[in-house]
C-alpha cells in the first residue's frame, strides 16, 4: 500500500508540473507578450506583471522563477482588476465556489445511489424505468439549460425561490439543484449497472442462503462493491461539477471563483486565467489522488492487483 | 429379486459399475426430514417459460446422504433452490407441489417465514468457492453473521464458535485468519470457509451445489472426505448434486437421477450403479472414465435433451435412447417400483416391452 | 417379486422399436445470425435508440436543407423584426437583430453536429494510431506510451480546452483542435485494449494451427467484436463534444455572430430571457438536450446491441 501511494503521490506532481509547464509556454505562445501595455489598464500592474514574470530575461530564467512562484501557489497580480492579486480572488471566491461544489456532491452522490440501488433491486420495474428515464434526461440537459429553466419556473414564473446570489439556505437550492442534476444521473445510472452485475454474484445468492436481513443484503453485501465503480468516477466527477460552477455561477451570479474566472476569460486577464487554470488543475489532480487511495482502502484486493491496472 | 432388469444391464451394457472402493457398513436410515412432491418450477425468460422442474419426488432421511445427478440443465440446480427458497423472484415460480420440511410446506412460506430456515435448519454450499465468498468482507464476518442473525449470540461468542468451526474444518491459525479477506486464501481453503459458514447454525440439511466441481483433484478427495466426517459427527443429512459419478460413488448413500426436470430413476447407491434400469443411467455409467476400459469403450451419450420451452410429452429421453419404442414418444412412462427404494421411470419396465428387443 | 405395470391407456401396438433418432435431438439449435445483423435485429428491437437514430436523421436533413431554403437573413440585421415572438413567418420567434431563430437554430445544427462528428473522428483516427502501435509494439513501447496517457487521463479535460480556447481564440477549427487534443486519449486506451485482444487471439489460433481459416476468423468474428466498443466510444464521443462546445460558447469563447452554434444562441439570450423572451432560449437549449438525448440513447442501444457477452 505505502508503495502505490507513493507511486501515486510521483503521478500526481509529474501532473501538476505538467499543466503548470504546460500553461505557461502556452501563454508564450501568444503573438507578442500578453502583458504588453495594450493589453493592461494601468502602469502600475504592468510594472508589477514584468517584475513577477522577470520579462526582461530569457523564457527558461522566467520558467525556472514561474514553477517557483507555482510551487509557493503564488500566481501574481491580475491586470484587469488593480490592487487584485490571483491569491486575493481565490481566497475571496473559493470558499464559496468549494461550499457549492461540496452541498453539489452529496446531493449527487446521496440521491444518485439512493435511485440507483432502488432501480437495481425493481430491475424492470416502474422504479427502474422511472429512474432511468430521469437519468437519461439528466444526463442529456446542459446545466446552463436546467439552470435557466429552474429560474424561468420556480423563481420568475411561481416566485418561489429567489433566483439569483448566495446567501442563504433558500438562495442554494436552485444552484445545487441545477449543477447536481448531472452528476445525479450519472451516478444512479453507473450504481444501477453495477449493483445489478454484483446482484448476479454468488457471493449474493449466498448471503441470501444465510437467511440473512433484506437490509443487510442490500447494505453490507451487494453495496459495497457495488459502490467501487463509482468511487473510481469520483475524479472526474468533481471535474465535472468544478467546471459546471463556471456556468452556474454565471448565472445565479454567485460571488465564486467561477465567477471570477469566467469574467476573467471574457477580458482575457490572463494572469487570472493562468492562475486558476493551474490551482484548479491542482486541486482536481489531489482530488484524483484521494479519489485512488479511497478506493485502496475500501477494496481489500487492490493491494495485490495494483501491478496489473494497466488493461 | 429382479432378475429382468438384471437381464437388461448385462447384455445391453456389460459391466456398468463404476470403480468404486468398497461399500462401507450399510447405514440404516428410517426417519424422513424432506419430502418432496410433485414440484413443478417455471422460468419466465424473453424466449417464454422454461419448465425447469415437471414433477420432481423424492424423500430424504435424516443422516443420508442423496446424490442427485445429471447433465447440465436437467433441473437438479433448480431443485436446490426451489429447497432452499434461492428461486430468482419473479421470474423464477414453484407451479405445483410441495417441499414438505418437518412439517412445514417451504413453498407455502413467505420470504420471512423461509428467512428463518436458511441457513439455520437448510445450508448451502455453492459450487465456485472463489465466487461464493464477498470479496470485500473479513472471512470472520462472512463466517458468523449468519449465526448473529438468527441466535442471540454475542460477538465473543459468535468468534469463538468461528474458530472451533475451522478447526473443524482444517484450517490453521484460525484466529488470525479471520482478520483475512478471501483473496488471501486458496480454493480448497476457501471451499472449507463456505462449509463452515454453511455449518456455523448447525443445520439438519446441507445441500452442496456441485461442491468439488471448480476444485483440483487432490483437493477435491479432501473436500469428500471432510463431508463425511461432518456427517459421522453432527449426522446431518446431505443433498449433494453433481454430474461427477466418482464424487457420488465416494460419499452418496442413494442416487437420484434427473434428466429434463424429472427424476427418471431413483435408488440406493448400489442398486443405481450395479442394476441401472433407465437406459439414460445405463448411458451415465458408461459415459465415465474407468481405469479398467480402453478410451474406446468409453460411450459418450449421443444428442442434446430437449428443449424445456415446450418439453416433449412422451419419455423426454426418447430421441437419444437406443430402445426408443413408438410409445415413448406418446406417453410419458409411469413410475415403476423395483424395490423398496429402487424406482424408475421407462416404458422397458412394461411387460409388453420384454419381448420386443429379445 | 416386482410389480410390472401394465398401463391400460397405452395400446399393445406402439411397443415396437422406433429406433434413437439423433436428428431430432441435435436440431434445437438456434440458427446463427452474422454479427452485424444480429446487432443490427436488436437495436432495431431497442425502441429508445431508434427513436434517437430517426431524431438524428432528420436533424441531419434539417441542418443541411433548412438554411438554404429559408427565406430568412441572418446576415445584415432586420432591427423591422426585433424581438418578435413565434409566428406564421418567424416560427421560432426573432432575437433583438431581427434575425429568425428558426434559421439560425438549424445553422447552429450544423455547427453542433460538424464538431461532434468532426471531434469524434479525429478522436478515432489519434486513437487508432496511438493506440494501435501502443498495443501492437507491447513491452517498454507500450508500458511507456500507457504513461503517458496515464499522466494525460488525469488532467482536467474542461481547463485544458478553456485554455487552449483563450489562447487560439474562438473558431470552429480551434474548438475541434481544443476538444481533439484532450479527447483522444479515451479513444486510444480502448484501441489498445482491442488490440491486445487481437493479438491474444491471433496468438491462440496459431498455435492451434488453424492455418488459413485465421483470417477469415479475424474477419468474421473479431474485428466486430472489437469494433463494438471503439464505434459505442465513438458515438458517446460526439454528445459530449456537443456540450462541451455549447458550455464554451455559454462562457464566452464561442463562434461569432452571424453564425452561431446553440451554444452561443442560449448566452446571447440569458440577459433577455427575464424580459420573457422565452423562445431565444428554448429552441437551442430544446435542440441541444434533445441531439444528446438521442447519440445517448443511440451509444446505449449499441452498446447493448454489440456486446457479445450478452448474447444468449
Amino acid at each position: 500500500m505505502a508503495v502505490y501511494i507513493v507511486k501515486r503521490f510521483a503521478m500526481m506532481i509529474a501532473t501538476i508540473f505538467i499543466i503548470a509547464t504546460l500553461t505557461f509556454f502556452l501563454m508564450h505562445a501568444i503573438p507578442g507578450s500578453p502583458f504588453d501595455e495594450e493589453r493592461t489598464s494601468n502602469p502600475t500592474i504592468q510594472a508589477n506583471l514584468e517584475k513577477f514574470y522577470k520579462l526582461d530575461q530569457p523564457v527558461i530564467v522566467q520558467y525556472g522563477h514561474y514553477l517557483k512562484s507555482v510551487a509557493t501557489f503564488d500566481f501574481g497580480p491580475s491586470i484587469k482588476k488593480p490592487n487584485e492579486t490571483v491569491n486575493s480572488l481565490l481566497k475571496r471566491g473559493f470558499p464559496i465556489s468549494a461550499e457549492l461544489g461540496l452541498i453539489t456532491i452529496l446531493v449527487a452522490v446521496l440521491s444518485g445511489i439512493t435511485l440507483g440501488t432502488f432501480a437495481a433491486l425493481r430491475h424492470n420495474g416502474i422504479i427502474d424505468y422511472m429512474a432511468m428515464a430521469f437519468a437519461v434526461v439528466g444526463i442529456s440537459v446542459p446545466n446552463f439549460v436546467l439552470a435557466t429553466l429552474l429560474i424561468q419556473q420556480l423563481a420568475v414564473n411561481w416566485q418561489i425561490l429567489p433566483p439569483a446570489t448566495w446567501s442563504s439556505p433558500m438562495h442554494m437550492i436552485l444552484p445545487t439543484l441545477a449543477l447536481a442534476t448531472g452528476p445525479t444521473a450519472i451516478i444512479a445510472r453507473l450504481t444501477r449497472s453495477s449493483m445489478l452485475e454484483v446482484l448476479t454474484q454468488d457471493y449474493m445468492k449466498m448471503a441470501r442462503a444465510k437467511g440473512l436481513s433484506p437490509a443487510r443484503i442490500v447494505l453490507r453485501h451487494a453495496l459495497r462493491n457495488a459502490l467501487m465503480p463509482v468511487v473510481t468516477i469520483m475524479g472526474t466527477m468533481l471535474a465535472g461539477i468544478l467546471t459546471g460552477t463556471f456556468v452556474i455561477e454565471k448565472i445565479f451570479a454567485i460571488p465564486g471563483m467561477g465567477k471570477y474566472f469566467v469574467d476573467s476569460i471574457n477580458n482575457r486577464d490572463y494572469p487570472v486565467i493562468m492562475g486558476t487554470t493551474v490551482f484548479y488543475s491542482a486541486f482536481l489532480v489531489f482530488m484524483l489522488f484521494l479519489v485512488d487511495i479511497v478506493y485502496g482502502f475500501l477494496d481489500p484486493r487492490i493491494k495485490l492487483h495494483k501491478k496489473e491496472g494497466d488493461a | 429379486m429382479n432378475e429382468h432388469g438384471n437381464r437388461h444391464t448385462t447384455t445391453r451394457q456389460g459391466g456398468t459399475a463404476v470403480a468404486a472402493k468398497p461399500l462401507k457398513r450399510k447405514k440404516v436410515f428410517t426417519e424422513t426430514m424432506l419430502s418432496v412432491r410433485d414440484l413443478h418450477v417455471s422460468f419466465k425468460t424473453f424466449g417464454g417459460e422454461v419448465q425447469a422442474l415437471r414433477g420432481v419426488s423424492f424423500d430424504l432421511y435424516k443422516g443420508e446422504t442423496l446424490a442427485i445427478v445429471g447433465e447440465s440443465g436437467c433441473g437438479k440446480s433448480v431443485t436446490a433452490n426451489t429447497i432452499m427458497g434461492l428461486l430468482p423472484h419473479p421470474a423464477g415460480k414453484v407451479k405445483n407441489g410441495s417441499v414438505i420440511f418437518k412439517g412445514r410446506d417451504l413453498t407455502k412460506l413467505d420470504k420471512a417465514g423461509m428467512r428463518k430456515v436458511q441457513g439455520v435448519d437448510i445450508s448451502m454450499i455453492f459450487q465456485d468457492p472463489m465466487t461464493a465468498l464477498n470479496p470485500t468482507l473479513q472471512v470472520g464476518e462472512q463466517l458468523t453473521e449468519g449465526l448473529r442473525t438468527h441466535q442471540k449470540v454475542s460477538k465473543a461468542d459468535a468468534k469463538k464458535k468461528a474458530i472451533e468451526l475451522l478447526n473443524v474444518v482444517g484450517i490453521p491459525n484460525p484466529e488470525e485468519r479471520l482478520k483475512q479477506y478471501p483473496h488471501q486464501f486458496s480454493g480448497g481453503m476457501r471451499q472449507r470457509i463456505v462449509i463452515a459458514i454453511a455449518l456455523i447454525c448447525e443445520p439438519e440439511l446441507l445441500i452442496a451445489d456441485e461442491p468439488t466441481t471448480a476444485l483440483d483433484v487432490t483437493i477435491q478427495a479432501q473436500i469428500l472426505e471432510l463431508f463425511e466426517e461432518i456427517q459421522e459427527r453432527t449426522g446431518v443429512s446431505i443433498i449433494l448434486i453433481t454430474h461427477d459419478l466418482g464424487v457420488v460413488a465416494k460419499i452418496a448413500d442413494r442416487i437420484a437421477v434427473m434428466y429434463a426436470g424429472k427424476v427418471i430413476e431413483i435408488g440406493e447407491k448400489r442398486e443405481v450403479f450395479y442394476d441401472p434400469q433407465h437406459p439414460y443411467t445405463q448411458g451415465l455409467l458408461a459415459s465415465v472414465p474407468r481405469l479398467d476400459l480402453k478410451e474406446e469403450e468409453l460411450k459418450p451419450i449421443e444428442g442434446t435433451p430437449p428443449d424445456l420451452f415446450a418439453p416433449p410429452i412422451g419419455c423426454p429421453f426418447t430421441a437419444r435412447c437406443p430402445f426408443a419404442m413408438e410409445v415413448c414418444d406418446k406417453v410419458h412412462p409411469p413410475t415403476t417400483e423395483l424395490t423398496i427404494t429402487h424406482a424408475v421411470d421407462c416404458w422397458l419396465q412394461d411387460d409388453r416391452a420384454k419381448n420386443v428387443f429379445g | 417379486m416386482v410389480n410390472h405395470q401394465q398401463n391400460v391407456n397405452v395400446p399393445d401396438e406402439w411397443f415396437k422399436p422406433k429406433g434413437a433418432d439423433l436428428d431430432q435431438a441435435e436440431s434445437v439449435v438456434r440458427p446463427s445470425l452474422s454479427y452485424w445483423k444480429d446487432a443490427w435485429r436488436r437495436l432495431r428491437k431497442n425502441k429508445l435508440a431508434m427513436g434517437g437514430l430517426i431524431f438524428l436523421v432528420l436533424l441531419t436533413l434539417f441542418a443541411v436543407f433548412a438554411p438554404i431554403l429559408s427565406p430568412h437573413n441572418i446576415e445584415t440585421t432586420q432591427y423591422a423584426n426585433q424581438n418578435q415572438p413565434p409566428s406564421a413567418t418567424h416560427w421560432f420567434g426573432t432575437d433583438e437583430k431581427g434575425w429568425d431563430v428558426f434559421t439560425r437554430t438549424w445553422y447552429g445544427a450544423r455547427v453542433s453536429l460538424f464538431v461532434g462528428v468532426a471531434a469524434a473522428l479525429i478522436d478515432f483516427f489519434i486513437g487508432i494510431i496511438y493506440g494501435g502501435i501502443s498495443g501492437y509494439k507491447g513491452g517498454r513501447t507500450d508500458s511507456l506510451m500507457m504513461r503517458v496517457i496515464e499522466i494525460l487521463y488525469g488532467l482536467p479535460h474542461l481547463l485544458v480546452v478553456i485554455l487552449l480556447m483563450v489562447i487560439m481564440g474562438a473558431s470552429l477549427t480551434t474548438i475541434i483542435i481544443a476538444l481533439t487534443i484532450t479527447g483522444w486519449v479515451g479513444m486510444a486506451r480502448i484501441v489498445r485494449g482491442q488490440v491486445l485482444q487481437i493479438k491474444n487471439y491471433e496468438f491462440v489460433t496459431a498455435s492451434k494451427s488453424f492455418g488459413a481459416k485465421t483470417p477469415r476468423i479475424i474477419r468474421k468474428n473479431l474485428l466486430p467484436n472489437t469494433m463494438g466498443p471503439i464505434i459505442v466510444q465513438m458515438t458517446l464521443t460526439v454528445p459530449s463534444a456537443i456540450f462541451a462546445e455549447a458550455f464554451l460558447s455559454f462562457l464566452g469563447l464561442g463562434i461569432a455572430a452571424p453564425f452561431a452554434s446553440w451554444g452561443v444562441m442560449a448566452n446571447d439570450a440569458l440577459p433577455v430571457i427575464l424580459s420573457g423572451h422565452w423562445w431565444r432560449l428554448f429552441f437551442p437549449a430544446f435542440f441541444i438536450s434533445m441531439t444528446m438525448f438521442a447519440f445517448n440513447v443511440l451509444g446505449d442501444g449499441m452498446q447493448d446491441a454489440l456486446d457479445p457477452k450478452l448474447r444468449g
